[in-house]
């Protein structure tokens, strides 16, 4: 079993798919001759070669759009977004084709494509407003379409592997902030981890902390940190955003009968809304507190001044706040 | 306000007292934890003290009157602030200017209200300005629990009272002696052993011979410097002890489906009263060296017959031995100390003709007799465990340290 970081664990588990089926092809943003800006194809040029491993233009409609046609032509496409603030032009590709292809064809065809993009504030990254966005939110209302954003190592290459083996487009979002700062052990055989399913990442009886990607990070950290006020929270790392694991979510907040959603997204339309709404429906009458939330504010993200940043941009201390409130109630 | 004063339980399976002398007459003032009252009960005899400062308005149990735990025995016209009124109307009446809106609950306290039937207007609030939470909602419920149990034994017991009629006839000369609260729970206890447990029954034969030597040697010695009287009795602790530590299943208790093994080995000892008996506990006395069990076993009979043993002193016994010899008995059936699973009882030291190798010789000997609970402990661990404290025992001699 090896050590790695999230990022060397994304180009690893690449390689490794890319090895066992010649029908993945991964097209992007300098993701060939630099092995993408976050390093996270490297070295894939040189062994699987310029057919295989191809340097894309500055036009992301274009490449999700020739992603799309080569999935349903028999390929396995895997698209590299640079930043996640570089998604919008492909917006119409990605909802209105690949997201729509199996339902409008009548199942005739079907996109087995994964578009990979880093996400989230690199705090003190100074990135500011094109380099730092979260853009789950936007995409979660789309059908056809499958978001996972996995927090550990081990958890990156169990959905990339089930990702790439999906028949249906999937999202991939990782956080960037977590590429280096976040090294687990990760077994050498393959493994996958079902899309759909969240995972307890710490187990408490007071309430629950839902999270992803660097907000899970976050929440394990205060949840530490209130263990030593013997308040007990449950961690709940949601993996995959869509399609929610609702069954996991509402088996620890009956437990707990508390739950606080966390995610860096601005607040309105965010995912957190969903959840809770989910909450709500599923396990009203074991709740003892109203579901709260905890995400950054209605304003574009990030500021560019490091300041600015620290006080909108949610954190372990903003999370802590929100628990200790929660745990009172 | 007036506030009841009821007879708070004063130790494991206590479940009434009799009340010996009031300290404070009516009108007279008494202060938050002064003595208030003295209460005999089947294990200590202690006082009472005023749960809150005032003055007595009323005593309502007259001396020498048998209750039960719980019962009110005298009210106080407390003039100490109410502390814990109900946090839920306070903060209703805060914000509302004296009228008193409804306590708001959460779905959680009104599902749990709903199944358990407890009102949450009941329950101290620990929540945010005194809101019930779902976890005080369920600890109400498991004191709910808690108390219809006690309810339903104290039911039972009651039952069984009944069924157990008077049958003696009188005739003149015939004398009636009331039962003393100890007297009623020596027979409650053993009848609930007998009826529970499965006994059965074996002794071994130990030559104490260079035990009676050694002692007989030491005896002065370890009274001018300990001032306790060394007898047998902390010897065959000693020796119980180990074979306790050697054989673990005999320190247990059977628990409805299971047997569950103590960790601590705490020897109770039984201790004879004027009328009746008591069995203090020796907490870790594997810990104890013989003297240490020689003035253990003082202090606690000494406190004993002079009633002043505290709860703790008569509680968490896992092994019982009667010094039944003391009584010139040679041969003895205990009845096991229920929950425990074994009790050992050592007979009088009679000099008597024994054989050795071929010959005849004088020795002095000692049964030990031990009951065991069938459940939990069978035949040929008995043997193991007594062959081993008799091997102890006929191997103490002069080279045994007693420090």
């Amino acid at each position: 079993m090896a050590v790695r970081n999230i990022v060397e664990t994304v180009a690893h588990t690449l390689r490794e798919e890319m090895r066992r089926d010649s029908r993945i092809i991964v097209i992007g943003e300098d993701v060939a001759k630099i092995g993408g800006v976050f390093q996270a194809t490297k070295g894939l040029l040189s062994e699987f070669g310029p057919e295989r491993v191809i340097d894309a233009p500055l036009a992301e409609s274009s490449l999700v759009g020739i992603a799309v046609g080569a999935a349903a032509a028999g390929l396995r496409p895997v698209v590299e977004i640079q930043f996640a603030d570089f998604i919008y032009p492909a917006m119409d590709q990605i909802i209105n084709e690949a997201a729509r292809l199996r339902y409008r064809s009548n199942n005739g065809y079907h996109c087995p494509l994964v578009i990979r993009t880093p996400y989230g504030v690199a705090p003190g990254g100074g990135g500011g407003l094109y380099h730092n966005q979260s853009v789950e939110g936007m995409f979660c209302g789309v059908p056809g379409l499958k978001i996972v954003a996995p927090a550990t190592p081990y958890d990156t290459k169990g959905l990339l592997i089930a990702a790439l083996r999906d028949p249906d487009p999937v999202l991939f979002l990782e956080h960037k902030a977590t590429y280096r700062a976040v090294s687990g052990e990760v077994p050498d055989e393959e493994y996958t981890i079902a899309i759909g399913k969240a995972d307890v990442k710490r187990e408490g009886r007071d309430l629950t902390v839902i999270a992803y990607g660097l907000m899970l990070h976050q929440a394990l950290a205060a949840a530490e940190k209130l263990a030593k006020s013997h308040i007990d929270v449950e961690v709940v790392d949601l993996r995959s955003l869509k399609p929610l694991d609702k069954e996991l979510i509402c088996r620890s907040v009956r437990k707990t009968g508390k739950a606080l959603v966390a995610h860096e997204d601005c607040l309105s339309g965010g995912i957190g809304g969903e959840i809770a709404a989910v909450i709500m429906e599923e396990c009203f009458f074991h709740l003892d507190a109203p579901v709260m939330r905890v995400a950054a504010p209605d304003i574009p993200l990030a500021p560019y001044s490091r300041h600015l940043e620290e006080h909108v941009v949610p954190g372990r201390a903003a999370l802590e706040k929100a628990m200790r409130e929660l745990a009172r109630f | 306000m007036i506030t009841e004063i009821t007879l708070p339980k004063l130790g494991e399976s206590i479940v009434e007292g009799i009340i010996g002398r009031w300290l404070k007459k009516v009108g007279e003032r008494v202060e938050r934890d002064e003595p208030l009252v003295e209460v005999d009960t089947d294990k200590i005899n202690t006082e009472i003290p005023s749960p809150v400062g005032g003055y007595i308005t009323g005593l309502l149990v007259e001396e020498g009157q048998t209750i039960a735990v719980g019962t009110p025995i005298a009210l106080i016209e407390s003039d100490e602030r109410e502390e814990q009124s109900d946090p839920a109307l306070v903060t209703a009446n805060g914000k509302s200017n004296g009228a008193v809106e409804p306590p708001r609950y959460s779905p959680a306290v009104r599902r749990l209200a709903d199944e358990s039937g407890i009102d949450p207007a009941t329950v101290v609030g620990s929540g945010l300005e005194g809101r019930v939470t779902r976890r005080d909602m369920e600890r109400a419920m498991e004191q709910a629990v808690e108390q219809a149990v006690e309810q339903a034994m104290e039911q039972k017991a009651m039952e069984q009272k009944a069924v157990e009629q008077k049958v003696a006839r009188l005739f003149s000369g015939d004398e009636v002696i009331p039962l003393t609260s100890m007297r009623r729970h020596i027979a409650a206890r053993m009848c609930e052993s007998k009826r529970l447990v499965p006994h059965a029954w074996t002794m071994v034969e130990v030559d104490v011979t260079k035990l009676v030597a050694y002692r007989r040697a030491i005896k002065e010695e370890v009274l001018k410097r300990e001032g306790v009287n060394l007898t047998y009795l902390p010897f065959v602790i000693k020796a119980a002890v180990e074979g306790l530590r050697a054989y673990p299943i005999l320190n247990s208790q059977w628990d409805n489906d299971r047997i569950v093994v103590k960790k601590h080995i705490n020897i109770g000892i039984a201790v004879d009263l004027n009328d009746g008996l008591i069995v203090p506990v020796i907490k870790d006395a594997d810990q104890m060296s013989i003297i240490g069990l020689a003035q253990a076993v003082h202090d606690l009979a000494t406190r004993a017959r002079t009633g002043t043993l505290r709860p703790e002193d008569v509680e968490g016994g896992t092994f019982t031995i009667n010094n039944t010899g003391a009584f010139g008995s040679i041969m003895s059936a205990p009845i096991i100390n229920y929950p425990q699973a074994a009790i050992m009882s050592m007979e009088t030291i009679t000099r008597r003709p024994v054989v050795v190798g071929d010959g005849i010789a004088i020795r002095d000997m000692m049964n030990l007799c031990v009951s065991l609970d069938h459940r939990v402990l069978d035949g040929a661990v008995i043997g193991r465990f007594l062959r081993l404290v008799k091997n102890r025992l006929e191997s103490f001699d002069a080279s045994t340290p007693i420090y």
